[in-house]
């Protein structure tokens, strides 16, 4: 394979076909938890790419020196580092952000998604594909929790963006969009239970197109020979 | 002389879907016609709309999953469903309340899961949890009965209530649910609640109108004409004696140990099965063929489950009747009850202990 096309795969690995969110189902906790507006979710969705970005980067840098039998541990104390790293920055530079996301900024040391990258690919590939790997795993994670932050603010709140001044400073107060006002609002879509029901939906809709395309693909007869093939990796 | 030969059951009930759910509608009429007597036209108007948009959400449904529309209409479960939820909803509650959670009744918790026969839990309840955790505002103003009323409201009121929440004379829901002293009053079992909070013992809480001279007034009328119903559908075989039966002893069972241990702080017996919505879901609620168990040990299992958890979330819970959730906790356990209560099959043994 040649290099360019081995960072296509990639992308559309983490962007789509494996999405840590949508197919993987990693890193549910903060996925449901904080979604309930699209600011928290943006902040999250950083801290988690830029967590997955370094620590994939490390664990791949010191693979050849990694025992097998204690990796694990390792892997952990590597993540724990930089979350703790992106924490201090989050608590300096963007405090009210900080606050609200409260417990599930030091919990992203147990997301799946980042512990699962860091033994599956880093751990086995080189530096550059490693920190591209949680680069786009990071992306496709970030932004199915923008897309369930945006549908739960806007069923529950009716607005877009409120609150964007705790990420982005203050010029981002005018960033705030009210789709529609009511007097009530719809309680379910902020409460845990909307934020399954939602990303059932997601999910549902991510099958429905893959199924689409499917249908629409000319059907290639098998013309290929079938070879067993025995992989003697790792 | 040929003979057929056919797998078991070889004794057929000739009964169909359709005729099953016509005779739950009608068995429910004496109930809703307490509901109207006492509470006014409010809730007969939730119905309508309530079975309207039921109705129009499954053809839509339907249409867009190329099922067989018209043979799945006529079944008349989507009507049971509507009319189930407009006889849960508060009568004066607004027009939207009714639509959405009849739309969401009918395209998450039944199509989506596959359609009648399919829905893990009852679309109804779960239709009335969604709103009641949604818009917990709307869905706990409850009118007073129609005789603690200080303002009478005849059935354009209601309308206009129901659509813009201000009666014709403009008064507001809150204006109407206010006693001659200024006081929002509430259902009896929320009544009670309140009052054990604020210290006061049952038989201080009773002596507030809303209970009138037995239990509650209004509500015991409406579970009484649902009971009867109930009695109907057992005769004419539509629902198994055991769910009732079972819950509504387990729910009495519970009550009776709290109320003895406790009688200040514990309402009585009767109270817990004449307030809320007890008969309401003993007959019409837990029988729902899809959703409860299946088993005679499982039927009785699941409807004591229901009654403690209903027992329970009255008692300490946040909110004032426990009837939806108390279902819908018991639906994601009818699985597991079903699973260990499979009967022995003739001829094989038992469990080898």
């Amino acid at each position: 394979m040649t290099e360019r096309s081995e960072y296509k795969e990639l992308s559309w690995q983490g962007l789509w076909k494996n999405n840590p969110g949508l197919v993987q189902l990693l890193g549910l906790c903060p996925l449901l938890a904080v979604t309930t507006t699209l600011t928290n979710a943006i902040g999250l969705g950083l801290a988690t790419l830029l967590v997955l970005v370094c620590s994939n980067a490390t664990i791949s840098a010191i693979r050849q020196w990694v025992p097998k039998e204690v990796r694990i541990p390792i892997f952990v104390l590597i993540i724990a580092a930089f979350v703790t790293c992106v924490q201090l920055l989050m608590n300096a530079f963007t405090f009210g952000l900080y606050q609200s996301l409260g417990i599930f900024l030091p919990l992203i040391v147990t997301n799946c998604a980042i512990i699962g990258r860091a033994e599956a690919y880093a751990s086995k590939n080189p530096v550059k594909q490693a920190s591209f790997d949680g680069l786009m795993m990071g992306i496709g994670f970030a932004l199915v929790l923008m897309t369930l932050g945006a549908i739960r603010e806007i069923l529950g709140q009716g607005t877009l963006f409120d609150g964007a001044e705790l990420l982005f400073g203050g010029w981002a107060s005018i960033l705030r969009i009210e789709i529609f006002t009511s007097d009530t609002s719809f309680l379910l879509a902020i409460l845990p239970p909307g934020a399954f029901i939602a990303m059932g939906f997601l999910i549902a809709g991510k099958n429905a197109i893959d199924s689409s395309i499917a249908a629409k693909q000319p059907k290639t007869e098998a013309k290929t020979i079938e070879r067993v093939r025995v992989n003697f990796e790792g | 002389m040929a003979f057929f030969i056919a797998s078991s059951p070889h004794n057929h009930i000739q009964a169909e879907t359709s005729a099953l759910m016509r005779l739950v509608i009608m068995a429910a009429i004496p109930g809703v016609i307490a509901q109207w007597y006492f509470f006014g036209w409010g809730s007969i108007i939730q119905i309508c709309l309530a079975i309207t948009f039921a109705v129009l959400a499954e053809i839509t449904f339907l249409a867009i999953r190329d099922k067989n529309i018209k043979a799945q209409i006529t079944d008349f479960s989507a009507v049971l469903t509507g009319l189930l939820i407009g006889i849960s909803v508060p009568s004066i509650a607004p027009w939207w309340i009714t639509v959405i959670g009849s739309v969401f009744a009918i395209m998450v918790i039944k199509q989506l899961y596959g359609g009648l026969g399919f829905n893990l839990f009852n679309p109804a309840m779960a239709a009335y949890v969604m709103l009641l955790i949604s818009f917990p505002v709307q869905m706990t103003s409850w009118q007073p009965a129609n005789e603690l009323l200080t303002h009478d409201i005849n059935f354009f009121n209601h309308l206009w209530l129901i659509l813009t929440g201000y009666t014709w004379e403009g008064f507001s829901v809150e204006q109407i649910r206010m006693n001659i002293d200024g006081i929002t009053m509430a259902t009896p079992l929320d009544t009670l609640k309140t009052d054990l909070t604020l210290g006061l013992t049952v038989s201080e809480s009773i002596s507030n109108p809303v209970f009138g001279e037995n239990f509650s007034v209004g509500w015991e009328w409406v579970n009484v004409g649902f009971f009867l119903g109930g009695i109907f559908l057992i005769a004419k075989k539509a629902i198994d004696w055991v769910i009732p039966v079972s819950f509504l002893t387990a729910l009495w069972l519970f009550s009776f140990i709290a109320f003895s241990l406790s009688a200040d702080s514990s309402a009585s017996t009767m109270f817990h099965w004449l307030a809320g919505g007890t008969m309401l879901g003993a007959f019409f609620i837990l029988t729902d063929p899809v959703s409860a168990a299946t088993t005679r040990k499982g039927r009785v299992t699941y409807a004591a489950l229901v009654a403690l958890l209903v027992y329970i979330i009255r008692k300490f819970g946040g909110y004032p009747d426990a009837i939806a959730f108390a279902v819908l906790i018991a639906n994601m356990a009818v699985p597991l009850i079903d699973q260990y209560t499979r009967p022995r099959t003739y001829g094989h043994k038992g469990a080898e202990s």
